[in-house]
Parts: C-alpha cells; sequence; structure tokens
C-alpha cells in the first residue's frame, strides 16, 4: 500500500519550513519555556516560579491555581485561601479567553508524551486502534469530581499524570515514568490520540471551560481548500474541523467552535494553501455578513 | 426516532448508543473502583513520614493538599520532601524524614503560610504547639541511658528542653550504686520534631518519632482517673476517706514517707526508752542499789 507523505510535506514545499513550522515551533517553546521557569528555582536558584501546576506562585506575587484540582479538593471539603482563590479566578479568564484546551497544547507536558507517541505512530504506520469514545474523558470528569465526594481524597492526583509528569520533572519523577510510559505505549498500540483525545479529565475540564472561549481557528480561506486532509490528518481532535471546513454549504460558519479544539495552531501550519487563521469566536458573524453582503454582488456579476 | 437515529444524520441506532454508553460508563466505573480502592490502600502514611508543622490529621490532609510542593519550597532547611509515585508516602505529598532531616523548628514556620489550601493549618502560628508527631523511646535494651551510661543527647538536643523530655533519675540495680538518666517524652509538650531521632548516637535510633496516632495509647472513654475528678470536685465521689487505722503499740506509728515504723518516743531525744549508749544499758540498776 502507497503511503501517503507526511502531512504538512507540501506546506513545507510552498511556504518553507519556518512557516510550516511556526505554531508548532511556538507551542514546544512555551511546553518547555513553562517547564524551564519552574526548574530555573531548583537548578539555578533563580526563583521566578515556585510551585508546579497544580498552584505556583510567581515572583512572590502571582498566584495561579489548576481550577480542576482546587475543585476535587473543595468538594473534598477544603476552603482554600485568598490567594488560591484569586489564582483560580486569573487562569479561569485567562483560558476562558484563549481557550481552554490551549492548556492541553501549550502547557501541559503530557502533550510530549502523546505528540511523540503519535509521531511514532505514524512512522509506523499504525491504523487500528480501539474504539474508546471521545465523551469517554467526561464521564472521567465526572468520575474525579465525584471521587472526593465520597472519599473526602482527591484521589484522582493519585494517578493524575497530568500533575505527575510536571511535578516530578520539578520536585523528581520516582516511578510516575510508568505511568508515561503506559501512556504512550496505549496512545501507539491501543487507541489513536487515546489519552488526550478520550481519556484524559484534565483536557476534559479544560474543554469545559473554554467552551466559549474568544480565541478560535477560523477556516478563514475555506473555498481555498484543496481537499489534501493535511490538517485531518495532523489534528489531535480531528472531529472539530469538519463543520467550519465542510460546513459553508450547510450555513455553518468557519470558526472551529468545538471546545475540544486545543488552539495547537497545527491545522494552519500544515496547510499549503492558508485556509485557517487564529481569529476570534465571532468571526463567524462577521463572515456571515460578508458572504450575504458579497452575494448579490457576486448574482449581479 | 425508533431506533434508527436518522434524525442527527450519525448513524448511530439506539441499541449502539446505548451499548456504546454503557461500555463507557462500566470502563470508568471499574476505573473509578479501581482508584477508590487504591486510595485507601495508598493513604496509610508509613511510620518514618512526618507531616509538615499545622498537618491536618492525615484523612483530612489527603483531601486538602493539593500537592503543589511550595511549603517544600518556603523550607529553609529544605527537610520536607514530595511523595513521588512508588514511595510508600502518597505522591506529591509533603513529608520529612526524622532520622536524616528532622524538622528545625523555625519560629516564623514559613512551611504553613506557604500552603494555599489550609492543609497546613493557618492558625497555628506558634511552633511548640505544633504536633507533627511524637518521640517514643522504643528500645530500652540499646539505650545507652538504660545501661547505666551518661549520655542524655536527645534531652539536651530537644528545643523544649526539660519539658518535651526529662530525665527520670532511677537506681542502677546491676552496678548497686550509680544512677540510672532515663530519658522520658512528654506527649504534653514534644512536637515531634524528630532532633532527639536525629540526634540519638546509636547505629539505629533508639528514640523514634511516629506519627501521633502510631506512638499514643488512648484510654477507654468511660475512664476516670479517681484523684482528678476528687480534686474537680474536692471530695471523694465513692465513699468518704476513712483514716486507716493500724494496731500498733502504744508510742509506735506507721508513716511510708517517714520510712515505716516510727517510735514516737525515739522523737524526742530526751525520753529514749532505750539509750544509744550501750554503757546504760550495762550499768542500768546500778545507781538504784
Amino acid at each position: 500500500m502507497a503511503r501517503k507523505p507526511r502531512p504538512g510535506k507540501e506546506a513545507t514545499r510552498t511556504k518553507g519550513f519556518l512557516r510550516a513550522h511556526k505554531w508548532l515551533i511556538l507551542r514546544r517553546l512555551s511546553q518547555f519555556g513553562i517547564l524551564g521557569l519552574f526548574l530555573l528555582g531548583p537548578l539555578a536558584g533563580i526563583w521566578v516560579v515556585k510551585g508546579n501546576l497544580a498552584y505556583s506562585e510567581t515572583l512572590e506575587v502571582l498566584p495561579l491555581t489548576d481550577p480542576h484540582v482546587l475543585l476535587q479538593a473543595v468538594l473534598a471539603g477544603v476552603v482554600p485561601h485568598l490567594d488560591a482563590l484569586i489564582g483560580v479566578a486569573i487562569v479561569v479568564v485567562v483560558y476562558m479567553i484563549i481557550g481552554g484546551r490551549v492548556f492541553c497544547s501549550w502547557v501541559c507536558p503530557v502533550n510530549l508524551v502523546t505528540d511523540l507517541a503519535c509521531c511514532t505512530r505514524r512512522a509506523l504506520d499504525i491504523r487500528s486502534s480501539t474504539l474508546i469514545s471521545r465523551n469517554s474523558r467526561y464521564w472521567m470528569l465526572g468520575l474525579t469530581l465525584v471521587l472526593p465526594l465520597v472519599t473526602g481524597s482527591i484521589v484522582w492526583e493519585l494517578v493524575n499524570p497530568v500533575s505527575m509528569m510536571f511535578r516530578g520533572i520539578v520536585f523528581g519523577l520516582g516511578m510516575a515514568w510508568v505511568i508515561l510510559l503506559g501512556i504512550f505505549l496505549f496512545d501507539i498500540f491501543v487507541s489513536k490520540e487515546g489519552w488526550c483525545g478520550r481519556v484524559c479529565p484534565v483536557g476534559a475540564f479544560y474543554s469545559l471551560l473554554g467552551s466559549k472561549s474568544l480565541v478560535r481557528v477560523v477556516a478563514e480561506d475555506r473555498d481555498k481548500c484543496d481537499d489534501c486532509m493535511d490538517c485531518f490528518e495532523v489534528c489531535p481532535e480531528e472531529q472539530v474541523i469538519r463543520p467550519a471546513l465542510k460546513g459553508a454549504d450547510k450555513g455553518i460558519g468557519p470558526v472551529i467552535l468545538s471546545s475540544n479544539c486545543t488552539n495547537c495552531g497545527r491545522c494552519i501550519d500544515v496547510c499549503a494553501e492558508d485556509v485557517f487563521h487564529f481569529g476570534s469566536r465571532f468571526a463567524n458573524e462577521k463572515s456571515i455578513a460578508a458572504e450575504t453582503k458579497e452575494r448579490p454582488f457576486v448574482d449581479a456579476a | 426516532m425508533a431506533g434508527s437515529g436518522k434524525g442527527k444524520g450519525r448513524g448511530v441506532n439506539r441499541r449502539q448508543f446505548v451499548g456504546n454508553l454503557l461500555r463507557t460508563a462500566c470502563g470508568v466505573g471499574l476505573m473509578g473502583m479501581g482508584l477508590g480502592m487504591y486510595s485507601r490502600q495508598a493513604s496509610s502514611l508509613p511510620a518514618m513520614a512526618i507531616r509538615p508543622p499545622g498537618a491536618l490529621p492525615e484523612e483530612e490532609f489527603l483531601g486538602a493538599c493539593i500537592r503543589c510542593g511550595l511549603c517544600v519550597r518556603d523550607c529553609p532547611y529544605d527537610i520536607l520532601k514530595l511523595g513521588q509515585l512508588g514511595d510508600e508516602v502518597v505522591a506529591g505529598t509533603p513529608y520529612f524524614t526524622a532520622r536524616t532531616g528532622p524538622c528545625e523548628m523555625c519560629e516564623d514556620i514559613p512551611c504553613i503560610p506557604a500552603c494555599p489550601t489550609n492543609a497546613l493549618d493557618h492558625e497555628l502560628t506558634d511552633i511548640n504547639e505544633s504536633r507533627m508527631g511524637l518521640a517514643v523511646v522504643v528500645d530500652q535494651e540499646t539505650c545507652i541511658a538504660f545501661l547505666g551510661l551518661r549520655c542524655e543527647v536527645c534531652f539536651n538536643v530537644c528545643p523544649i528542653r526539660g519539658d518535651a523530655i526529662t530525665l527520670d533519675y532511677q537506681h542502677n540495680t546491676r552496678s548497686g550504686k550509680h544512677a540510672l538518666f532515663i530519658p522520658v517524652v512528654h506527649s504534653d509538650a514534644c512536637t515531634g520534631c524528630g532532633l532527639c531521632e536525629k540526634a540519638c548516637i546509636l547505629d539505629e535510633a533508639a528514640i523514634k518519632v511516629f506519627p501521633t496516632h502510631l506512638a499514643k495509647g488512648e484510654l477507654g472513654k468511660h475512664y476516670r482517673i479517681g484523684w482528678e475528678e476528687k480534686e474537680k470536685s474536692g471530695k471523694s465521689l465513692v465513699t468518704p476517706d476513712a483514716e486507716h487505722q493500724y494496731n500498733l503499740p502504744e508510742g509506735v506509728r506507721y508513716d511510708l514517707q517517714g520510712k515505716g515504723l516510727i517510735i514516737e518516743s525515739e522523737e524526742d531525744k530526751s525520753e529514749l526508752p532505750v539509750s544509744s549508749n550501750p554503757l546504760d544499758v550495762l550499768n542500768r540498776g546500778f545507781g538504784e542499789q
């Protein structure tokens, strides 16, 4: 069977390597940069940020709290301190603007593992995948919130690979690499995009958080789409693209509105035709208005 | 509807929908059961791990600590560690090991204000009031104080010296003429900082700090200590105290603290029934003749 060329090859040819990897490079810089900031203290004694993703203090003034873990603690019966609440407010507001699952693709360290798994899967040309519903993650999210209610303990944090990996890198990994290896193998051999796209309750939480977020990927020039399928190939949540990219006939706007879009921007990178851009969720109204304005013009022509 | 599901155009009929739903629910449910059981098993704190000052009781602590590690960062002596997966301590939660790095009992307790969730109780402002654990002299066979040697290291390094650990002087029955200086821990003052365990000169410490629930006994709830109740109420609660009567010869009484039988006339040196001078006894009777 003839293998499809690597997605993005055409874009690299027409746009150049940098433009065809712009968002990917920025994303890696963000992921490693955040880890680096946290590591600067323990490794170099420069304390810009203290703590980890659960709660951190930047320059001794800016608190940032993971809303998912704090919610679990509150359900377990905790009354958090003001710092923690301010931290939650900041984080929630930011993700409600830039997109909840921006956490997944720009911050979360497990994304490095699952992206690597995805790469490996593509390299080994593994097509088979156990069908796990993409909705499973919301069940998992429910579970993480019910368990502290029942047990009075933050049970999910016993095994949460997201916090465990980040904390592990900053404070010492222990046996957590076993869980990460497990996710890596799970994503390669068991289920495509299995962890981030189907199971992870942290991602599910952030997707709900960002369900009305402002910043969105917009298939602005969808009429230029040449059906090369590269965006579907690289997208970790491919189901989110279709309505925006192919919905013109059905009157669906070009904004990718699904809250499971992680705003990773990889579709923007790999599109040789530059169909996608970052924009706002309100671009739909604009574009529909533009289309209705254009139409009489087109008709007249 | 009728099971076709065409209305939504997703090509999933009701049977499939319910099947998928059940599969997901079962999978997640099983995972939840596993997690719940794992959490019960994992939440027992090992005896060598001591929580930082102000830590809530273990069960509440595990619901309150969000594993951020700020207490670890703000400990000026770097004694706190976060549990790692595979350790016996719940992953991500802070603890210290007394033998290798005891709590130095900072007066400002910087680890506590660092905690964003009150897992370390912000009400605690006096480090001497903290109860991280309790020191116990676990082995009287190797503690050299019990062997009759002068050590008292644990007594001397104790930050609440003289209150948390006192020295109990006992007779050395082996030598017959020396004293034993026995260290005794008092739970009303011991904070469980672990400085004594760190300082113990043995290869394996004879005094160790344990989480309080492991170290401390507890009287039955119904138990009342008679003399305390008596003091509280000002009189005996059961029967009035009757003075004990000894049937002793005249001029003799019994007092344990006064070392037993006391011949009253002895106290009055001028009126001894028998003189301490043996010549008086030998010469008795001569004067009368």
